[in-house]
């Protein structure tokens, strides 16, 4: 890793402020991401502004919002009893990610901005065109098993790997900025963006703009959730594919979806088509088989990940059922 | 990074003091870095990394390892394993990847399990850490330690102090209810011998034992 300096700033004025001022620096939170890629040689900036001091921590209700500071540790919002009664599927997604020594570091902004894991990503001797725009993509036609099937360009085809990020896209949260030009409040699902032609972007945060947390609204899914994580091992590991379900139940019918993917996109896959064809229907095991049909229509291989092809559908299935309790 | 060899605080302050000469050295090389293109710092990294290390500057940190005080002078990038191992001479602590995937470098600061090799010293500021060393007291072993020992919760010994320092945060969290739960919480730290089902049963012991660890 090559030498840095470093300085802690107290407010989100002066963090924003010591990011604009110098083009080197990176904010660090956790360091989980950040400072595995400077080892690596993947990113080297000349400044580290650590933003820990940063009264952002907090978690609590906001009317009926949920609110969620960015610097909040990914093992708070888990074991956070109000996140577990109201939000139970953002404790799910947090609990099936990273393990307990790495959530007690990361940071809910720090997961949000975590990179991909594309082994071409990391590997600063194989070309990527997220890494160094222009070089090619590696995986492309490389080894792709762990790659996108969904929104993928020619340019890049790396997944999102966050788990937090799936729950949070299915619950239609906002992310909270604040930046040079002002604060303004982005819905989930425009906060990661697809590869394009500019894969080196993940998202839509303009330079300096800072995530000071996340807001999600009230629903009614508290009782019916489930995130399922499908992986090479039964923990700490990324996700080949992930479903996140929220259902609420009115008898037999159910009245309201939402369906996320992870481990298919370059940013969490949200599913309208199955949730639109779900709502008012009868939760049966048929109707969560059309629906799954429905959600990856469009959906491509590349070659070592043509088994999502099917593994997604039948996680789409089995998620519905363990989250209506028929699994 | 730079290996240095373990002696026993060289960085405490107090040591060599920095002349006016030395910081405007630091100042000039620093500037002529920032002025390369980041790819060519890169490149230069492999060869300059030692030399260039000397020049930028060093920051006081003052940290608690095992109740003692320490006031260093470190470089930005040390992480507190490299702290613990190279400088504190603390090498109970492991480097097994150095990349957050196997949980040896695990140690507690403020109470909390967190990876040490992902961890930036200076980020430790005012912070008390506890390694595996600062677990026993005198000649009496921590009630894990002891557990670790009676259930034969290892072979080669290596993942041990990571798998110790976890497990007793996982009874801590309340994280150890069950055999499925202190696997699944304990998933962090990877045991090449695969030691795993003695583990599990000095930390399930441990709990039922009920004592104040
Ligand atoms: C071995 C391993 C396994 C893992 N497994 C999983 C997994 O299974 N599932 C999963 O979801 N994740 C997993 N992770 C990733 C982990 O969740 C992320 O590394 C973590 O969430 C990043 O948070 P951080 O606070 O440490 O971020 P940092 O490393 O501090 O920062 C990451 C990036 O975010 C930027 N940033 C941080 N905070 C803000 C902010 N408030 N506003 C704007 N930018 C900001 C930083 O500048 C930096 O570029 C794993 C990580 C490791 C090392
Ligand atoms: S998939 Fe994206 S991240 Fe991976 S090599 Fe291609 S461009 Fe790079
Ligand atoms: S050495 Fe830190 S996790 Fe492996
Ligand atoms: S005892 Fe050898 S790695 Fe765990």
């Amino acid at each position: 890793m090559i030498n840095f300096e470093y300085i802690r700033v107290a407010t989100a004025k002066a963090a924003v402020d010591a990011l604009v001022k110098d083009g080197v620096a990176q904010w660090i939170a956790g360091g989980t991401n950040l400072v595995d890629l400077m080892k690596k040689g993947v990113t080297a900036p000349q400044k580290l502004i650590d933003i820990n001091n940063l009264a952002l921590k907090e978690i609590k209700k906001e009317g009926s919002k949920l609110r969620i500071g960015a610097l909040a540790l990914n093992s708070a919002v888990a074991d956070s009893e109000l996140v577990q009664k109201e939000q139970p599927l953002l404790a799910q997604a947090l609990q099936a990610g990273a393990s307990q020594q790495i959530r007690n570091m990361a940071t809910v902004g720090g997961n949000m901005m975590q990179r991909t894991r594309c082994p071409y990503f990391y590997n600063t001797d194989m070309p990527c065109n997220k890494r160094q725009p222009g070089q090619g993509c590696g995986a492309l036609k490389g080894y792709n098993r762990m790659h996108a099937i969904f929104g993928a360009s020619d340019k890049c085809i790396a997944v999102h790997p966050s788990d937090m990020c799936v729950a949070l896209a299915a619950l239609d949260a906002t992310v909270q900025v604040t930046g040079p030009k002002g604060s303004r409040s982005i819905p989930f699902l425009s906060f990661h963006r697809l590869p394009g032609e500019l894969p080196q972007k993940d998202n839509t945060l303009e330079r300096g703009e800072l995530i000071t947390g996340i807001e999600i609204p009230q629903n009614a899914f508290a009782k019916s959730t489930h995130y399922l994580k499908v992986r090479d091992r039964s923990s700490y590991a990324f996700a080949l594919v992930s479903v996140a379900a929220a259902v609420d139940m009115q008898r037999n019918a159910i009245r309201d979806v939402r369906l996320a993917m992870g481990g298919v996109a370059h940013k969490p896959w949200r599913l309208t088509a199955a949730e639109n064809f779900l709502k008012g229907k009868e939760a049966t095991e048929a109707n969560f088989g059309q629906a799954a049909q429905l959600a990856i229509q469009g959906a491509k291989g590349y070659g070592h990940n043509n088994f999502k092809l099917k593994l997604a559908p039948n996680a789409i299935v089995e998620a519905l059922k363990t989250a209506v309790g028929k699994s | 990074m730079p290996h240095k060899k373990p002696a026993p605080n060289p960085n405490e302050e107090g040591g060599p003091a920095q002349g006016r000469r030395d910081f405007l050295k630091q100042s000039s090389l620093l500037a002529a870095i920032a002025a390369m293109p980041p790819l060519l710092v890169k490149a230069a990294d492999a060869q300059l990394d030692e030399k260039a290390a000397a020049y930028f500057e060093k920051l006081p940190l003052s940290v608690e390892v095992n109740g003692v005080t320490h006031r260093l002078s470190i470089e930005p990038r040390t992480t507190l394993l490299d702290l613990l191992r190279e400088q504190l001479a603390l090498t109970g602590t492991k480097k097994g990847c150095d990349h957050g995937q196997c949980g040896a470098c695990t140690v507690h600061v403020d109470g909390q399990r967190v990876l040490s090799c992902l961890s930036l010293a200076v980020m430790q500021e005012g912070k008390k850490v506890t390694t595996i060393e600062g677990l026993a007291n005198g000649e009496n072993l921590h009630p894990m330690q002891e557990a670790f020992i009676k259930h034969d919760g290892f072979q080669c010994g290596y993942c041990t102090p990571g798998q110790i320092m976890s497990g007793i945060a996982c009874i801590r969290e309340g994280h150890a209810g069950s055999d499925d739960e202190i696997r699944e919480y304990m998933s962090g730290n990877i045991c090449r011998c695969g030691a795993y089902p003695n583990i599990v049963k000095a930390i399930a012991d441990v709990k039922k034992g009920g004592q104040r660890i």
